[in-house]
């Protein structure tokens, strides 16, 4: 029997293509292409009064320059708002170019096309755009105040307004023994993959169709979009996502402006055109995440068990809104965690403001969340005097309890219901691993040196793989090669590895003879994207259901040429034997040609699929009615819910007594994703997603000003952990595996990145024995709260002297 | 983040050099290591017409230890610095402020020299140059001629250079044997801008200080020398309290604050920086 390469930490095939410089971005592209640059609004908030383009003709190279005024009727009108919710009841997306008003700085008014990217830009400088600026809301406070409004007709900055409860939260905290209120904050940071978006575009002017890549997360959605915007038939349209170099959910949103601008002056000056973006433009004009304000009152027993849960949320969502309030949504939902509170009601707004739009960056609203109810359980803790841990595990939904239906709608319209996990088993794995009980020694003899630590928990659930579908292509050729197609993208993750290794056993190939494309609407139009942790559940069990498509007919017609009952059949390796008679056997690659009847010998290997050749039966049609030529074939897999994955990490930190410096001595994870299909890539995407995690909480931050300009829009000021800032990680895992899915997997794209400013929050008030209910910290921030905690604590002895 | 149009110029002497820059003035930036200059001309925060590309210039890589002094030509690179054995045993105080100068790929570009004559404040080379007391030895059609550092530096990114002059060379200074350094610093990441920094020089003769100053990086306009002798003079070294240069240290710079850190904390900082520096110093790195 074949070894099984599921659950195997094969080395991913896709690094030495990688690493070595030979991945194939969307720069890489289209070398000769025409280049696009885009003038943006300098101004936060302003009505655009004129635009002189006169001085930009001038630059040698200039092919276009196109303003609003130049779009027709179709590319003219607001980008699409992906997923209208019914709470959303103000959405407001940008123009493709802006009109007569500009809501944020980087948001696109000119384009220019040229001989290159620096006329391009020569020619952008030139050109002068009048402005007459208006009052700005930058920050949340800000919004939710609405002294001043970044919409006129949505006066209260309010996008959406959305309340779910279960139970009734108001009579539970009137009879709770315990209250308390806890005010947090979380602030902006962004996804910053290292490659930047980027759209190239060809128009066949023969043919009237057009070939386009984006760097996105949705080859198929684009394509979409595109067609829509451009009048053009999806039979003429192909797009196709090459390398990309991270995503981390930026990428999902779509089409962004420059997306259809792209293709459609690609088709207007019948050239090929290309976009790629700068890290200035990044920030700029890209997408941020994770900045909300809440509040949430608890009312607890004497054990710490939660009776009532309100949590108020105010959620920045930028200047617009085309993917709608997913985040916010998931914040609400996913603020649960491992726990069963007696009641639950979570309120949010989601606001306007005159900065850079928000939509879902690894994490997803999900770190928010987690930080709600992580701190929620430390202050309980704190308040009864009792280990935190003892407090989580009075809260936590048991394994008996699984499936456990919260009785809310999670982000897919669907019910909030955890599938599986055992929350009890993973925070003992995680005691053992971090040392819980022993800390206490630890941190006495740190005092003793003169040293503070802290230890810090965080305990997150996280539903993954969510709908509607995705699906799989596998096609065996003759040469016994086998080629998988599934239509969502790759930004690293190491699809092309893992979705191979289910081929390989599904189909009793070797994973070398395996080869995997994803993103390209060429080879499987029908996709939805990579996000929401969801490729490997759902891409994994489609290419999973595809390949046993193609097992089925390979044994079939193995059986015809065998003269054997399919049922005796088995595949090891590519070959097909009777089992117990192993020489009676057929490789995969002459059932390829025997499912291809020819007219036409091409090589040797075709030669037994033609007419004369015996092979057939004369008395039946070449190809049955009902069958198909070709061992090839496609799977879906479309499941009623998401599943749901779960992980709790621990952190030790020290922070200096005088410069109030933040070190992580060490990070523990445990992580449950049910089976994992491949090890390796698991940990890769775990520690990736950690160090993000430990970016958010501790250096990434986007510094707007007052007048909502950025003040930090590049690396040097845009605090990226380096190598020497992430800690090493410890892992240990669990697998519980999902009922829901064949493979009984879940996703673990996000996970590393959910909890980490809750757990070191966690830490630093541990150290510190005052509260943190903001992050992210940095070294100054803990500097002055310890001088405000120092200052109130001398007033309160002074005032108490004075009594 | 392309740069706007310019006239690459690549003079093969000084001489070439320093007649193109005669003839574009303040038209024209001198590149070397280019790691401060080429990313303010992708954002076009500067667009001068002319870039004097000087790393073709022969004899300005050269590293050379004299009796007084360290002289280091305008292009050697700051990891060829850090790597050179005589400078180190020569001034110990280059390599440990040099190590703290950025990451492994910045420093294989970046020029020493050119990070002096580029003045930023937050540099770490800056201060080096002053507390050793070095010479800019500048060039132009005019000849050569020597600048203290003191003299050199007149505000942020400002200095007493005239716009047709390049820096061929630095010579710091050696201390006096027996002198002992430190370079200490506290950034956001490894290798970032610091949030505070300071070299210090601790002077002993005798088994007692004779001499200790500081210099500093990022809280002051330009590096300058904070002289606290006095605070400490004929204290063997190790028994001192550096406690008590905190309030001179505190009266002396003049930090600001940014998106990173307020000026309360870098001044309290720099506070705690300048006695770690000096009880460092005290305990090792003997010149």
């Amino acid at each position: 029997m074949t070894t099984r390469s599921i659950g195997h930490s094969v080395q991913r095939r896709e690094d030495p293509r990688l690493v070595t410089g030979n991945g194939r971005y969307l720069d890489d592209l289209g070398r000769d292409a025409l280049a696009a640059a885009f003038v943006r609004s300098p101004h936060a908030h302003a009505t655009i009064t004129g635009i002189d383009i006169t001085d930009a003709w001038e630059v040698d190279g200039v092919e276009a320059i196109y303003t609003f005024e130049d779009l027709d009727e179709l590319m003219a009108r607001p980008l699409p708002v992906l997923i209208p919710h019914p709470a959303l009841t103000h959405p407001r997306t940008c123009l493709a170019l802006a009109d007569t008003e500009v809501n944020h700085v980087g948001e696109p008014v000119v384009m220019v096309v040229a001989r290159d990217r620096y006329v391009a830009e020569d020619a952008a400088a030139r050109i002068v755009v009048s402005y007459e600026t208006k009052p700005v809301v930058v920050g949340v406070a800000a919004a939710r105040e609405a002294a001043l409004a970044v919409h006129d007709d949505v006066p209260d900055n309010v996008a959406a307004h959305l309340i779910q409860e279960v139970g009734d939260v108001d009579a539970a905290l009137a009879c709770s023994p315990h209250r308390l209120t806890i005010p947090l904050t979380i602030e902006r940071s962004a996804c910053m993959p290292m490659e930047g978006k980027g759209v190239y575009a060809v128009w066949d002017r023969d043919d009237a169709s057009m070939r386009m890549w984006s760097s996105t997360q949705t080859s198929t959605g684009v394509r979409a979009a595109v067609a829509a915007r451009l009048g053009i038939p999806l039979a003429r349209i192909q797009c196709m996502a090459p390398d990309v170099g991270g995503g981390f959910g930026v990428k999902i949103n779509h089409p962004w402006p420059e997306e259809l601008l792209v293709p459609w002056a690609a088709r207007a000056l019948g050239r090929p055109v290309k976009w790629a973006e700068d890290r200035r433009e990044h920030f700029v004009s890209s997408a941020h995440e994770r900045q909300q304000l809440q509040e949430v009152e608890v009312g607890f027993d004497d054990d710490g068990r939660i009776l009532a849960l309100d949590v108020k949320v105010w959620h920045d969502n930028g200047a617009y809104t085309p993917y709608g309030i997913i985040v916010p949504i998931i914040t609400a939902t996913q603020l649960l965690g491992p726990y069963k509170p007696g009641t639950y009601r979570c309120e949010f707004w989601s606001l306007y403001t005159n900065t850079v739009i928000v939509t879902p960056y690894r994490g997803a609203g999900r770190p928010q969340g987690v930080f709600a109810m992580e701190r929620t359980m430390d202050a309980i803790a704190a308040f009864l005097g009792k280990d935190r841990t003892e407090v989580r595990s009075t809260n936590f939904i048991l394994p008996q309890d699984m499936p456990y239906d919260h009785g809310l709608m999670f982000q897919d319209g669907r019910p909030l219901k955890y599938d599986s996990g055992d929350f009890p088993a993973s925070l003992a794995k995680l005691k053992a691993l971090v040392g819980w009980d022993d800390f206490a020694a630890y941190r006495e003899q740190a005092e003793a040196e003169g040293r503070k630590v802290g230890l810090g928990i965080g305990c997150y659930v996280e539903g993954t793989g969510v709908g509607p579908y995705e699906g799989g292509h596998v096609h065996v050729e003759t040469s016994g090669q086998v080629f998988v197609a599934t239509g969502l993208t790759s930004q690293g993750q190491g699809h092309e590895t893992a979705f191979a290794q289910i081929v390989a056993d599904e189909l009793g190939v070797r994973f070398e003879d395996v080869h995997v494309t994803t993103g390209d609407t060429r080879r499987m139009p029908y996709a939805v994207g990579t996000f929401a942790s969801r490729a490997a559940v759902m891409s994994g069990n489609a290419v999973a259901a595809a390949a046993k498509v193609v097992r089925e007919k390979a044994l079939r017609i193995a059986a015809d040429a065998l003269e054997a009952n399919p049922d005796d059949l088995e595949i090891e390796d590519g070959v097909i034997s009777v089992k117990g008679a192993p020489d009676t056997q057929i490789s995969l690659s002459t059932v390829a040609v025997l499912s291809n009847p020819l007219r036409y010998a091409f090589d040797d290997a075709a030669k037994a699929a033609t007419q004369f050749a015996g092979t057939f039966d004369p008395d039946k049609p070449p190809v049955a009615e009902g069958d198909e030529p070709g061992l090839e074939g496609k799977g879906f897999y479309s499941p009623t819910q998401a599943t749901f994955a779960n992980g709790m990490h621990a952190a030790i930190v020290e922070t200096d007594p005088v410069t109030a410096e933040i070190r992580i001595l060490r990070y523990c994870v445990v992580h449950d994703c049910g089976v994992m299909i491949n090890p390796l890539i698991v940990e890769g995407q775990v520690h990736g997603g950690v160090a993000q995690g430990v970016g958010g909480a501790l250096y990434e931050r986007m510094a707007y000003d007052e007048s909502g300009q950025l003040l930090n829009a590049s690396f040097m000021d845009f605090l990226v952990p380096y190598a020497s800032e992430v800690p090493f990680i410890e892992t240990d895992h669990l697998e519980t595996p999902s009922p829901l899915n064949p493979l009984g997997i879940k996703g673990a794209g996000e996970a590393g990145t959910i909890p980490v400013s809750a757990v070191l929050a966690s830490a630093i008030e541990d150290a510190e024995g005052f509260p943190i209910l903001s992050m992210p910290i940095s070294p100054s921030e803990l500097w002055e709260l310890r001088r405000q905690r120092a200052s109130a604590a001398a007033h309160s002895a002074t005032t108490e002297g004075d009594r | 983040m392309k740069p706007a149009p310019f006239v690459h110029h690549e003079p093969r002497s000084v001489e070439e050099a320093v007649a193109t820059l005669a003839e574009v003035g303040h038209d024209g930036k001198v590149l070397a290591g280019g790691q401060s200059l080429i990313p303010v001309l992708n954002m076009r925060l500067a667009s001068p017409n002319h870039l004097v590309d000087i790393n073709r210039l022969p004899g300005c890589d050269r590293v050379e230890v004299g009796d007084d002094h360290v002289r280091v030509g305008a292009l050697v690179r700051h990891a060829q610095l850090l790597a050179d054995a005589r400078a180190a045993s020569a001034l110990p105080l280059l390599g440990q402020a040099l190590a703290c100068v950025a990451h492994p790929a910045i420093r294989n570009r970046g020029t020493t020299v050119g990070s002096i004559a580029h003045a930023d404040a937050a540099g770490e080379m800056p201060s080096v140059a002053v507390l050793t007391g070095a010479v800019i030895e500048a060039a132009s059609v005019r000849g050569t001629r020597e600048i203290a550092a003191t003299d050199f530096f007149e505000g942020p990114l400002e200095t007493t250079l005239e716009a047709d002059e390049v820096v061929v060379a630095v010579r710091f200074g050696r201390f006096p044997t027996g002198t002992r350094t430190a370079f200490l610093e506290a950034a956001r990441r490894h290798g970032d801008y610091a949030m505070a920094g300071v070299a210090v020089a601790l002077g002993v003769t005798d088994g007692v200080v004779s001499d200790a100053r500081a210099s500093f990086v990022s809280v002051t306009p330009v590096p300058d020398i904070l002289d606290l002798t006095e605070a400490v003079r004929g204290r063997e070294p190790g028994t001192v309290d550096w406690s008590t240069v905190a309030d001179a240290v505190a009266a002396h710079v003049d930090p600001e604050a940014d998106i990173h850190a307020s000026a309360d904390y870098r001044r309290a900082l720099v506070i705690e920086l300048t006695q770690r520096a000096f009880a460092a110093a005290a305990q090792e790195g003997v010149a």
